[in-house]
């Protein structure tokens, strides 16, 4: 039994479908990768997911318990975060308090001990602090501790999306395009970063890429959408040899090495 | 000028700050506009002046109070707009600053639009300063928490907050909780220092006064809402040479300063021991000398402390250094 299992999920805006009858799982410690041509679907499969979008049909059924339709942040509490096409970090605040505001579960002080400055109030803040500061070293983005967010290169902006979407600790992260915008040698490196991701933090990944060397380089298993309906789910092997893939992408009649 | 013209300055400062803080913390830390703050004032200045003078409690008490129902009331209209996207919950609170005016205009229980004479003046400088002191202990532990920056965080990206599995409607309703309590308590202040309450003083101008303050100071300062508080107010009160004109120049004034300074007095930075005792010690150290090179550290070290903002952050940097650290900037 995988650690996500998506059951004949669908979504519809209006008339149109933007997912359809979409159902697969996610094993667990699997890194499983999301594609399709634009408009497909993907990044509406992860706001389903996550709980930004409400479920018109279908069930999303996360570490055994179902989660559709479940308030975003409940949804993150569960396990389960994620990053954004359009990166969406807290930008006018330092690399530091953008990784520390995230860390706010590690900490269970409440606002009367916070105002007060009560019990626990210092070793737990001290501790949030050793949090942010151990991730940021393992992310490599100590030295923009004091950077604001939005004046940092866009593949550190991307980093730390990734890094402040672990500092929640999830069990499942998701990706929604991390290597768009960079060059071959930065989506190289975070390759090699998702995998060791994967292996410190002892979380699964699901990503949706369009860059087919990241896909076919990490993934152990692959879901490709189309028209918002799911055309087929494999190894990178199966996919990259699959008509109908081919087809998706490149259009009828289009042969392989040709 | 005498003592007592330039006490009751204070005191007005001190009352308008109290609401100012409270509003700081909803707009400059959360993000959300209101323009119906003195509606919650209102209802702090009635409930507090009903429990002194119709039920005798001591000033304290009835202050928290009216605070504490200021902040119910609050609730119950975060409860209904705060899920809703977008300017309605700015539209919303405008609409209830106005509706509870109108109420209290017409109810003829606290003396209506007459106003209501004769409430005990119990409100003097040390209190008021007293009052604000606590205000801002409380509300700067507040802010530099984890419960303050998941606010912030609301305001900076609501939907990456939520990702984070931060409840947003949840940080909202308290922001506006305590602002509301904050406020409420001002309120109550008013009619112990004034001994007289009137609905016209909860307008709308009262409102956007508040908020004026708040943009003034800087978005998401504490000390730039002290600064702007004690600024504006005094204000008009300089102005008083301009007869007629004052409030044109007020206006003039406060336009002028927001275009020189759109981010506001302070920025967004705080004023902290730590940013002032940096100050003057590069004042010590620099002497006529090296003035140029001083120019140039400055500029460094606030471009390097930009954004930092848990507490250690300073407003040490001299109006030069912070003009050069934003051109350098670049936009996104």
């Amino acid at each position: 039994m995988g650690i996500l299992e998506v059951r004949n999920l669908t979504k519809t805006f209006g008339g149109l479908v933007a997912v359809g009858d979409v159902s697969f799982a996610v094993k667990r410690g699997s890194i499983s990768g999301l594609i399709g041509p634009n408009g497909a679907g993907k990044t509406t499969v992860f706001n389903l997911i996550t709980g930004v979008y409400k479920v018109t049909s279908g069930e999303i059924v996360f570490d055994g318990r179902p989660i559709h339709n479940l308030e975003p942040h409940v949804i993150a509490n569960m396990g389960i975060t994620r990053t954004f096409q359009n990166i969406r970090l807290f930008k006018r605040l330092s690399v530091y308090n953008n990784i520390l505001t995230a860390c706010h579960r590690n900490a269970r002080y409440s606002i009367a001990d916070a105002v007060l400055r009560l019990r626990g109030f210092k070793a737990e803040e001290r501790r949030m602090r050793e949090d942010a500061d151990a991730l940021m070293e393992v992310m490599g983005l100590t030295r923009w501790r004091n950077s604001v967010a939005h004046s940092l290169p866009y593949g550190v902006q991307r980093r730390l999306e990734i890094a402040r979407a672990l500092a929640v600790k999830p069990k499942l992260l998701l990706l929604d395009e991390p290597a768009a915008g960079m060059n071959p040698d930065e989506t190289q490196q975070l390759m090699s970063l998702i995998c060791r991701i994967r292996e410190e933090f002892n979380c699964t990944v699901l990503v949706i890429e369009h860059r087919m060397d990241l896909i076919m380089g990490i993934c152990e298993n692959i879901i490709v959408l189309n028209f918002g309906r799911k055309l087929t789910e494999g190894s990178p092997g199966e996919i990259q040899t699959d008509p109908r893939v081919i087809e998706a992408y490149l259009g009828e009649g289009a042969k392989i090495g040709a | 000028m005498d003592w007592f013209y330039i006490k009751g300055i204070l005191i007005l400062s001190g009352i308008n700050l109290m609401a100012v803080l409270g509003l700081s913390l909803l707009t400059g830390f959360t993000g959300l506009f209101s323009f119906g703050h003195a509606g919650f004032m209102a209802i702090g200045a009635y409930t507090a002046a009903y429990l002194g003078v119709k039920m005798g409690l001591p000033l304290t008490v009835a202050l928290l109070a009216g605070g504490f129902s200021a902040g119910l009331v609050s609730l119950f209209i975060g409860k209904l707009t705060l899920k809703l996207k977008g300017d309605y919950f700015c539209i919303a609170t405008l609409g209830f600053g106005e509706a509870i005016r109108l109420i209290l205009d017409n109810v003829q229980t606290f003396g209506g639009a007459r106003g209501w004479p004769g409430i005990p003046i119990r409100v003097d400088l040390w209190n008021v300063a007293l009052v604000n002191v606590v205000g801002i202990a409380l509300l700067v532990n507040l802010v530099n928490s984890r419960h303050g920056r998941n606010m912030i965080a609301v305001r900076e990206e609501e939907l990456a907050a939520k990702t984070i599995g931060i409840d947003t409607f949840r940080y909202k309703m308290i922001s506006l909780f305590i602002s509301a309590v904050y406020a409420g308590v001002a309120g109550g202040l008013v009619g112990y220092y004034t001994g007289f309450l009137q609905p016209k003083m909860f307008s709308l101008n009262k409102s956007t006064e508040l908020t004026i303050i708040v943009i003034f100071g800087g978005i998401g300062s504490i000390s730039g809402s002290v600064l702007g508080a004690l600024l504006l107010t005094a204000l008009p009160e300089i102005l008083r040479a301009f007869a007629l004109w004052r409030l044109v120049v007020y206006g003039a004034a406060v336009i002028f300063i927001m275009i020189s300074r759109p981010e506001g007095l302070m920025g967004g930075k705080e004023i902290t021991w730590k940013g002032i005792a940096s100050l003057l010690q590069r004042g010590l150290r620099l002497h006529p000398a090296a003035k140029s090179q001083a120019g140039a550290g400055a500029q460094a070290s606030v471009g390097d402390r930009g954004g930092d903002r848990d507490g250690n952050g300073s407003a040490s940097g001299s109006g030069s250094g912070d003009r050069a650290a934003q051109s350098i900037k670049p936009s996104f």
